[in-house]
């Protein structure tokens, strides 16, 4: 049995893809890591959406744009283009703001604010996403994905993720 | 934003632009295996860990410039990277050389991470938009690795008589090498003429200006003596032909492979 479509309005593609998920962060959708840039319904039905990815080298990326085509499928759209650009480029200042909470209480420690000089050769503050502290080391300035460092808190010992700010 | 009106190449700036967008995803392609054969064997799990992610990203710019070198002659990125042999690679023979000892490892992943990231950051304003955007994006990835083999290299420097041996002996093999990087490609005066491309000579001023202080002040190491004349990107040493039988085996081997 087909399900009848709704109308196809943007607010419609937007709601499916607040519910995809990042397939490394699983407790933040596409839409919350400000991934998705566009998205535009032609006359013909025909949806375009743009994304832009965070990491140039991700392995994620394909699984993400697969992903957003068959969200956007689901709702019954004819035609789907999932589009990349790099303009501007990302920064984990898009990641909204309820997400960050998110993604503190899944244990990784959201990014400070992004800045784009050349060399830092301090890490910007982190605080433990478990008690708070301040009081952290870093422990490995890459992490298990592109998009994190390690850490362990002395405060509370345990060891936790860092989103890098980019 | 207004986009800018866009930039016209002639048929042999074309020519230059896919030569130098090759020769650049070639040292992405080449270091990241270098780095990548320590998978398993690096010193500690961090360091394991921190070297595969560097590896990745440097795939990720390799990518960025093969998808711009598409845009301009329809090249497949993945056929480029897996089936040229040695003859047809346009790596700097630095990348080339085997992965070494750990000092080797970090200060050439320094030296090189050091030129990238200059190099990206004048191509921001590389009057090419889609490379300007491709350089702001790689930009950002970059700081970070600089800001980790920085570290390394201070930290090896000053560590232990061992440490800084093992690290002046790798600083003496690399230099020699590194006058490869801030050579241009045919053609690509040009394309640095009409704000195409970085000028080289202003990105190795600023390289010697960031690396050289370093180096020598902040790590006390001794710089050797400049290298002699640096052959094309075409002569490569014999290390090159062994790496690529390993990294194009399951391709070649697979030709019709589309899942992996």
């Amino acid at each position: 049995m087909t399900v009848p479509h709704a109308p196809l309005t943007p607010q419609a593609i937007w709601a499916a893809l607040d519910t995809v998920p990042d397939p490394e962060i699983p407790v933040v959708s596409v839409t919350d890591m400000g991934m998705v840039r566009d998205v535009q319904i032609a006359q013909d039905g025909a949806v375009t959406v743009t994304f832009t990815p965070t990491f140039s080298g991700c392995p994620a990326l394909h699984v993400i744009r697969d992903s957003i085509g068959q969200a956007v499928r689901d709702l019954g759209a004819p035609a789907v283009e999932v589009r990349s650009t790099l303009t501007p480029p990302w920064t984990t200042d898009w990641i909204k703001e309820d997400a960050r909470e998110r993604l503190r209480e899944y244990g990784i420690a959201p990014p400070a604010p992004a800045e784009d000089g050349l060399i830092q050769l301090q890490a910007d503050a982190t605080r433990c996403p478990r008690c708070g502290s301040f009081d952290v080391r870093m422990t490995g300035s890459f992490g298990p994905t592109l998009c994190k460092r390690l850490y362990v808190c002395d405060a509370c010992k345990e060891p936790f993720e860092g989103f890098k700010s980019i | 934003m207004t986009a800018p009106a866009p930039l016209t190449l002639s048929e042999t700036q074309q020519a230059a632009l896919i030569r130098k967008l090759t020769a650049l995803a070639d040292d992405e392609i080449i270091l990241a295996q270098r780095g990548g054969e320590w998978t398993g064997h690096a010193p500690i799990l961090e360091e394991d860990i921190a070297l595969a992610n560097i590896a990745q990203d440097e795939l990720g710019h390799a990518g960025l410039y093969l998808e711009l070198r598409r845009a301009l002659d329809g090249s497949n990125p993945d056929q480029l990277a897996f089936t040229r042999d040695a003859a047809g690679y346009t790596c700097a023979r630095l990348v080339e050389l085997p992965r070494g000892d750990w000092a080797f490892t970090m200060l050439r992943q320094y030296l090189y991470d050091a030129y990238e990231a200059v190099w990206l950051d004048a191509a921001r304003q590389s009057s090419y938009v889609p490379l300007a955007e491709v350089a702001a994006k790689a930009f950002r990835e970059e700081r970070f690795h600089l800001q980790h083999t920085a570290l390394w290299v201070e930290r090896l420097a000053l560590g232990t008589p061992e440490s800084l041996r093992r690290t002046q002996d790798a600083l003496n093999a690399l230099w020699p090498h590194l006058g490869q990087l801030f050579q241009p490609v045919a053609g690509e005066a040009e394309l640095t003429g009409d704000g195409v491309l970085p000028d080289l000579n202003a990105v190795r001023v600023r390289w010697d200006g960031l690396v050289v202080p370093h180096l020598t002040d902040r790590c006390g190491l001794t710089l050797p003596p400049a290298g002699a004349e640096q052959p094309g990107r075409e002569q490569h040493t014999e290390h090159l032909e062994p790496l690529l039988a390993e990294m194009q085996r399951v391709a070649r081997d697979h030709p019709d492979a589309e899942l992996w």
